[in-house]
């Protein structure tokens, strides 16, 4: 496995900033901060997970907060900064806007799965109710299937188990994707 | 994994920090805490067992409503979300 630097994760953030149109906080303290944090996670769990978040160690869990997140897009907009404020607006970074505080737009149920989803077997032997809700999550996500959805304004196809909040492509909010269902007939 | 204690001069209120030891506002708020001699007890919960991660949940949303990082509570009964120097400020009389 290759080492991960520090540097690698710059060259990816600056990247990914680039190609959406997004900036890299301007504050060079909170910036190497932020870096080392995704650093950490990445070599911990193998994905560089968001480093003001507590990730769960199991990918199907935590895929909603790889950096960049799920959240990013919707908290940029509205807010001018994503949750850490890794990524920021053009007038957050021209200091023309100060850097906001963005609140927790993750839901509460899959923040929540941090708390039991690695190694059911340790958690089994805490609480009964534990177990219950381990396996009831453990349902969940075999019933969360990735599904083909569509931006009905720029034709982007994405296929994920819900829509994206902001089409990375054309902007458009999420109400803007439906679902493409394919149905492939053999005849004759 | 316990509570870690730094200790303070300023120590007239009960201040706990739930933190993550990766995440940068989690840093900032125990070193303005440090820098500010405030005595204060903290711990990172990524660094925790399963088996207690499952107890801090319960106490965190059970004294704050949620499970944000940063979570800085004084005197059991007034809750910080986020690095927010003002109310930690406020909260402290500092
Ligand atoms: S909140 Fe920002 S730093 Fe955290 S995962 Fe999302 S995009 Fe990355």
């Amino acid at each position: 496995m290759t080492e991960i630097t520090i540097e690698m994760v710059l060259k990816r953030a600056e990247a990914d900033a680039q190609t959406y149109g997004y900036y890299l906080t301007p504050d060079p303290n909170l910036l190497q901060g932020l870096l080392e944090g995704l650093k950490v996670n990445e070599e911990r769990y193998g994905y560089p997970s968001c480093p003001c978040r507590l990730a769960s160690g199991k990918f199907e869990y935590d895929r909603d907060i790889i950096c960049p997140c799920d959240y990013r897009d919707p908290d940029v907009a509205e807010f001018g900064a994503c949750y850490c404020r890794l990524y920021v607006s053009k007038d957050v970074f021209e200091g023309k806007k100060e850097l906001p505080t963005v609140p927790e737009r993750r839901p509460l149920e899959k923040q929540s799965r941090a708390y039991m989803a690695t190694s059911t077997s340790k958690a089994e032997t805490a609480v009964g109710q534990t177990t219950v809700t381990v396996k009831a999550a453990e349902k969940e996500i075999a019933e969360t299937k990735p599904k083909l959805w569509y931006c009905k304004q720029c034709g982007y196809v994405v296929f994920r188990d819900e829509p994206p909040y902001i089409c990375p492509i054309c902007k458009a909010k999420r109400e803007m994707f439906a679902e493409i269902k394919t149905r492939i007939d053999f005849v004759g | 994994m316990p509570f870690s204690k730094v200790s303070g001069t300023n120590n007239a209120h009960k201040v706990v920090v739930y933190a993550l030891s990766t995440c940068v506002w989690c840093k900032m708020t125990k070193q303005f805490l440090k820098d500010s001699n405030v005595e204060f007890e903290y711990i990172d919960v990524d660094l925790c067992e399963e088996s207690e991660k499952a107890r801090i949940r319960e106490e965190l949303q059970n004294k704050s409503g949620g499970l944000s990082y940063p979570t800085t509570i004084v005197d059991d009964k007034i809750v910080i979300v986020g690095f927010r120097k003002d109310k930690l400020k406020e909260a402290l009389g500092i």
